[in-house]
């Protein structure tokens, strides 16, 4: 686990899964497909906005609601390095982990407008901002940052409970 | 210090004396659910795990609800993909067509889940078994994948939050008004990470039908769980259905809790989230003038016969506004069954609704009454997000059936007392 560098789009609070993800689209199945409708209730240009690694800065109870996986899929393929927010539905929260995408609980909410770079590093959990200041969060436990290493849930039990 | 009703089932679980908020653990899981939505996506992971066999094919249930009968190609590939991993690994419980009903209306009723049982189900919903005095949760896909390979998966033992009601409730009041009560009180993220155990008369007054309502929107407050001790009702209930040995627990009078709300029933009238978050509630005394253009009553919140019931009741030789589509969706066969042979669905089209078959369609936008821009539908389902039922600009208000089959006859939001007089 390393640096991760990317532009920061701004979201408010309770961000819940149905914006991150529209139910309507949840029949389909390609990443590809699904990344094409990421944050589409939030942000319709998103998805053609979105390069690899851009953050996602949003306030409190990020990814409320369903537990549909494609909310993560549909940001992870979409290029999303990390998500930030004051706090995440709990569901939301657990399957980014599974699946590996880095998702940081913050204390408060970082200086940062729309397209302003960030540097986050996950070992130190810090988060360099563009006025030079630095934002500190408490970083992975051991647990997590092992799955999150190995890319995700899948690959560790695999070689941990079924090797 | 003792521990919570939660604490004691995780505890078991895990096969430790004891457990305590925060911990991590590894359980082993009773059942393992998933839909035509949720399985597809774990059946794939599950064969990224390359291994041969689920880990007890008694102890998986599959349920084609949410886009079925298949609304078109695509969920139609979906449903397909499950039923090939259901025939391959002759998992027991998989409901095709014509057996099937909204997942957390079905498994109760089919005898799957069991009072101190540990569940977990790819859907947000799950949590609504907590009314048989088990923990059940919603996860995501990849870890019902994990639990499906290997009968057990990680868990954080989360805190405890108590709400007791007092006294008796007034006339239309049910286990919506109640849930939706603590999320206005506490908010959409309240109980983020938290067990929320419902204790008190008020609770121990509510039917069955009505503590699965309440527990179906723990999640609406951000829980993991929202859970019942078992009494009388809940035995007799599962003595019906259930013919293996389960285990009764209750929290201990000295468990710790992380918050504790006491609710006076007295001052609890019917309640209208508006959109586009559940914790918007307004007393039906207070929602103003809102012309409704449909009414859904349904979905694994409000799709029990309790449900439809009451609906009935106040639909009975009444019409429908024409302005308004009344649609209405019990949750099981069963139900849908005994629905008819009661006479309630004879109702419905009398009054100018359409029953349909059991599905979660119209709930999440999926299909069966999605709305247009500028739309309103008072629906008895569980969430009113921006877009949650059709088009960004549609608006879902929630409540319990007594009010959507009022506003329905009224078009616009009512309430029960308003048509009957």
């Amino acid at each position: 686990m390393g640096k991760l560098q990317g532009r920061a789009f701004i979201f408010k609070d309770n961000v819940d899964t149905d914006q991150i993800y529209p139910g309507r689209y949840l029949e389909l199945t390609d990443p590809k497909a699904i990344a094409a409708h990421a944050m589409e209730g939030a942000d319709p240009a998103f998805p053609e906005k979105v390069r690899p690694g851009d953050i996602i800065v949003a306030g409190k109870n990020f990814g409320c609601g369903s537990s549909r996986e494609h909310a993560v899929i549909a940001l992870k393929e979409a290029g999303v390095g990390a998500v930030l927010a004051l706090s995440f539905g709990r569901i939301f929260y657990r399957n980014a982990i599974n699946l590996g995408l880095p998702a940081i609980r913050l204390a408060e909410a970082p200086k940062a407008a729309e397209g302003d770079l960030l540097t986050i590093d996950l070992e130190e959990g810090t988060i360099a901002l563009p006025d030079g200041g630095i934002l500190s969060f408490a970083p992975f436990p051991p647990e997590i940052r092992k799955i999150i290493q190995g890319g995700g849930i899948i690959p560790l039990v695999k070689s941990e409970q079924l090797g | 210090m003792g521990m919570t009703i939660a604490e004691k089932i995780l505890a078991a679980h895990a096969g430790k004396a004891r457990v305590v908020p925060g911990e991590l653990i590894t359980a082993k899981v009773d059942l393992v659910l998933g839909n035509d939505i949720t399985a597809p996506v774990a059946i794939k992971e599950f064969e990224r795990l390359g291994v041969e066999t689920v880990f007890d094919r008694d102890r998986i249930a599959l349920v084609p609800d949410h886009f079925v009968p298949n609304k078109d190609i695509k969920a139609a590939e979906q449903a397909r993909l499950m039923r090939e991993f259901a025939r391959k690994h002759q998992i027991t419980h998989y409901f095709e067509v014509g057996q099937m009903g909204i997942e957390h209306c079905l498994l109760p009723e089919q005898g799957l889940v069991a009072p101190g049982e540990l569940i977990i189900g790819a859907d947000s919903h799950t949590c609504t078994y907590g009314a048989l005095g088990a923990f059940a949760t919603g996860v995501g896909s990849t870890d019902m994948a994990a639990a499906m390979a290997t009968g057990e998966l990680w868990f954080k033992v989360p805190a405890s939050m108590k709400f007791v009601f007092h006294g008796e409730p007034k006339p239309w009041v049910g286990g919506k008004d109640l849930i939706l009560h603590i999320i206005g009180d506490i908010g959409v993220d309240g109980a983020t990470y938290m067990a929320m155990e419902f204790a008190g008369e008020g609770i121990a007054a509510l039917s069955m039908d009505g503590r699965f309502t309440m527990c179906n929107m723990a999640i609406e407050a951000g829980g993991k769980a929202g859970i019942i001790a078992p009494d009388a009702k809940t035995i007799a209930y599962v003595k019906e259905r259930v013919d293996r040995e389960y285990e009764i627990y209750e929290s201990d009078k000295d468990a710790a809790y992380a918050l504790v709300k006491e609710y006076d029933l007295a001052t609890i009238e019917p309640l209208v989230a508006f959109p586009h978050k559940p914790e918007n509630t307004r007393p039906i005394s207070q929602v103003g003038h809102v012309p409704i253009d449909q009414a859904v009553i349904g979905s694994c919140t409000n799709g029990r016969m309790e449900d439809l019931r009451i609906a009935a009741k106040i639909l009975e030789g009444r019409k429908v506004d024409p302005r308004v589509r009344l649609i209405v969706i019990p949750g099981t066969q069963a139900i849908y069954l005994e629905a008819m042979e009661e006479g309630l669905i004879k109702t419905f089209i009398e009054a100018g609704g359409v029953v349909s078959t059991p599905t979660c369609g119209p709930c999440l936008g999926g299909y069966m009454g999605i709305l247009a821009a500028g739309e309103r539908c008072v629906s008895t389902t569980n969430r009113n997000f921006v877009g949650r039922m059709g088009h960004p600009q549609s608006e879902v208000y929630l409540a319990n059936p007594a009010v959507a089959a009022a506003s329905a006859i009224a078009g616009r939001l009512a309430s029960p007392e308003e048509i009957l007089g």
